[in-house]
């Protein structure tokens, strides 16, 4: 017997969390990003429940802009573990157009995004929603309960949270309510590529470094595999060794020039680092305090 | 891992007839800048196996931006590369800053906005960062006395909290309600930091006679470990790095301390104990049951004691994803293989056999810490959350309320908002637990409203109590229904509407 490292006690809690879940909800589901931190939740979801099944659908908010490789990915790897996923699009606002360049970052998030995830819970009928959002990510989130209530809009009310004592966990809620979870809110960006490392967990390839067509424009490195992503007058593309620090939709993930192939290349990178991995992302920071916005909202 | 890589290389090659466009918004995608890194090689290898010895070390801090929490906080992220540039950038161009100084730490570490703009912490936050020896996560709380329901939230976790005096003022009451309250949680080790030492001319006789004061305050309230660092935040003097400017504390910074306090698990050392959270049967072959060592060891061929079903097995298997174990410990996630085939399902206990056995009571005392607006009410019903169950349960008395700044009794007939009191509870079924003092994770408890779903107060259980005198006539003044067969939905309704339900035969 000896003290757990951190990584095992960061594991155990977090399965003890995921198993409260599934155990004192009606209909719980696993959003699942195909990003790194879903991986590893989708992982200790397997874990928590060996040697029987995951007991609950993944939901895959598809805004219909993800890079091409993550919905394979996202595919290959469901369809390998036999998992039941959920994909929600919303189809109507893609055939009217709305991408990020027409509306606006924050109005295109609002849409694809928050309306769109609020949506799919509401049409499962699901009362508990498993995020993969750490509190070591945005300082809005550093607040942020494990069990996090919202109202029957789906909305966060940081000033009136549950309080959450030792590791009981308060997960009542009324018809329309639920509770988004966090199970790997003790976690941070390192701890994570620690596990993917040593639990050998499959990651999506836009991870890693390669040779990539994408339009260079100052400091920003841009992805041209939606059509729509316009191009100024001088512009090319240009083949970029990079790879993506985190994923979201490919116009507004910007990627970052990186040599990292491997995942203990990218753990010595990330050692390095002295930006935060959501600072390539347009939505956090349009404004001061705008995840916070988002998270009232209904986001994540 | 090479086989889940995609074939695709080269990424999305562009399409010719891309037309320029005048209105867009773009994301900032940028270069890392690496800094050189120490000794100016670095071996992933060794960074990989040194990370995968760290522990864990969650210690609670409480206290305003007056007294240089934050300031303590910030200069820990910061001084531990803990904090990213972009972050620091936003920091520096918030447009409000109550610091004299380059940098408003407290603008890191105050999340929400209504935090920045009125200047003060509202809610719990939590932080991380790690140094070489250790990973750490800071339970941050506000200090004011009404914001009690956020220390004790944030104490609830911590192996340690730091006890932050100004050492110009000495031990006031809120460095007295945080002791108070880290001594309840029962938090093994306490740290104060002297701070502000800067402000006294670093001078050895104002920090000894706080050392003096304040010890003896701690020591009557039975603190175990109590370790004394002058600091001063603002210059980082003993922080980080021992300061040269006080050549006569010979003892480690404060983050040295952080990093080597040996933090003796006493859940690891106490009887075995595992709440049931979930039967696991995915086949007839199997049918294991899941849970969190909440305290001690446990091995295949062990006996255990099934509670309330009240039977002896044995361990058979210790079963996890990654394979069975020869050995499992607090606080471990693992699922238990027994055996016999006992009537064991969500809420039960698994006991060891050998040391104490828990205690099995519907009545017992406990101290609990109200946090809601509508005081505690002893007609009202509330559920009780211990564990992995969930009972109903009413509070019989409050024997006192106790005084936050001294931990001393005051007669009192309920308890509001931010208000701790010795209570008696009587709960509808029995609970299975230790006291508090014994095990933090089977002797602690919530209350939650059914009416309004808030949680409503914490509690730590003392010790099983008498039952009360008037029992038999309460529990026939209480509308009781009988049913003769199990019908969920049933149940459901009658509990809504204030019925206790009892199954007359199971075997109906």
């Amino acid at each position: 017997m000896r003290r757990l490292t951190h990584l095992e006690a960061l594991e155990a809690e977090s399965i003890h969390i995921i198993r409260e879940v599934a155990s004192e909800f009606q209909r719980p589901v696993m959003l699942y990003s195909i990003g790194k931190d879903s991986s590893v939740m989708l992982r200790l979801a397997q874990k928590a429940f060996h040697p029987g099944p995951i007991p609950f659908p993944l939901l895959h908010v598809d805004t219909g802009y993800k890079f091409r490789e993550m919905i394979e990915f996202r595919d290959a790897y469901t369809a390998r573990l036999g998992l039941r996923l959920i994909v929600h699009r919303t189809e109507e606002a893609l055939a009217e157009g709305a991408n990020p360049f027409r509306l606006g970052t924050q109005r295109c998030c609002g849409l694809l995004k928050t309306q769109s995830l609020l949506d799919a819970l509401r049409e499962g009928g699901f009362d508990a929603a498993f995020g993969g959002a750490r509190r070591d990510e945005e300082k809005s989130r550093a607040k942020e309960r494990i069990y996090s209530f919202r109202d029957v809009h789906g909305q966060w009310d940081p000033k009136n949270q549950r309080p959450e004592l030792w590791n009981l966990y308060n997960g009542r809620v009324e018809p329309g309510e639920s509770i988004r979870v966090f199970p790997l809110s003790n976690w941070t960006e390192l701890d994570v590529w620690h596990y993917i490392h040593v639990e050998n967990i499959p990651v999506v390839p836009l991870y890693f470094a390669q040779e990539r067509w994408m339009l260079v424009r100052g400091e920003s490195l841009i992805s041209l595999e939606q059509p729509f992503v316009p191009m100024l007058p001088g512009e090319s593309p240009e083949l970029v060794k990079c790879r993506m620090r985190s994923l979201g939709c490919s116009p507004c993930t910007g990627a970052i020039r990186s040599d990292a192939d491997t995942i203990p290349k990218i753990i010595e990178e990330l050692v390095g680092f002295r930006r935060s991995e959501r600072e390539n992302r347009v939505i956090d920071h349009d404004q001061d305090g705008s995840m916070e916005i988002k998270k009232r909202e209904g986001y994540f | 891992m090479a086989a889940t890589r995609s074939a695709l290389q080269g990424g999305i090659p562009p399409s010719a007839d891309r037309l320029p466009s005048a209105a867009r918004r773009h994301g900032h995608a940028t270069t890392p800048e690496t800094f050189p890194l120490p000794g100016g090689g670095f071996s992933v290898e060794s960074f990989l196996e040194n990370e995968a010895s760290k522990d864990l070390l969650r210690f609670t801090t409480a206290g305003s931006v007056d007294d240089g929490k934050s300031t303590l906080i910030g200069r820990l992220l910061y001084d531990s590369k803990s904090v990213y540039e972009d972050q620091i950038h936003a920091v520096a161009k918030a447009s409000v800053n109550r610091n004299a100084g380059p940098l408003d730490f407290s603008l890191l570490t105050d999340g929400l906005r209504a935090e920045r703009e009125q200047g003060i912490t509202i809610d719990v936050a939590y932080r991380y960062f790690a140094t070489a020896r250790r990973k750490f996560i800071i339970a941050d709380t506000p200090g004011h006395e009404q914001y009690t329901r956020n220390m004790i939230t944030g104490a609830s976790t911590a192996d340690l909290a730091i006890i932050l005096v100004d050492a110009r003022n000495g031990a006031l009451s809120q460095s007295h309600r945080h002791a108070c309250i880290a001594s309840l949680m029962d938090i093994p080790h306490f740290l104060v930091a002297v701070n502000k030492m800067d402000l006294t001319g670093y001078d050895q006789g104002v920090f000894e006679a706080i050392r003096s004061e304040f010890g003896e305050f701690l020591e009557r309230l039975g603190a175990p470990h109590i370790t004394f660092v002058p600091i001063s935040a603002l210059h980082g003097d003993n922080v980080v790095t021992r300061s040269t400017r006080m050549p006569w504390y010979h003892g480690p910074s404060l983050l040295e301390h952080l990093e080597t306090v040996e933090i003796a698990d006493r859940a690891q050392t106490a009887p075995f104990r595992f709440p049931v959270q979930r039967v696991v049967r995915p086949s007839h072959e199997f049918r294991g049951y899941a849970g969190q060592i909440a305290s001690g060891v446990i091995r295949p061929g062990d006996e255990v004691l099934a509670l309330p079903a009240n039977r002896r097995t044995r361990v058979s298997r210790i079963v996890t994803f990654d394979g069975e174990l020869d050995e499992a410990w607090a606080p471990m996630s693992v699922t238990l293989e027994l055996e016999d085939e006992i009537d064991i399902s969500r809420g039960d206990l698994i006991a060891g056999v050998d040391g104490d056995e828990p205690a099995a009571s519907r009545h017992f005392e406990a101290t609990l810490v109200w946090m809601n607006e509508r005081p505690l009410d002893g007609s009202r019903r509330y559920l009780l959350k211990h564990g992995s169950q969930v009972v109903s349960a009413e509070i019989r008395a409050v024997r006192h309320r106790v005084n936050i700044e001294t931990l001393e009794g005051e007669a009192a007939a309920l308890l509001e908002m931010n208000q701790i009191g010795v209570v008696e509870i009587d709960a509808m079924r029995p609970l299975y637990f230790d006291p508090y003092r014994t095990n933090r994770r089977t002797g602690c408890l919530v209350l939650i409203d059914p009416k309004t779903n808030a949680t409503v107060a914490a509690g730590m259980i003392a010790r099983p109590i008498e039952p009360p005198a008037r029992a038999r006539a309460m529990a026939k003044a209480r509308k009781t229904a009988i049913l003769n067969v199990w019908h969920h939905e049933a149940v459901q309704v009658l509990r809504d509407a204030g019925f206790d339900v009892e199954i007359s035969d199971w075997s109906v």
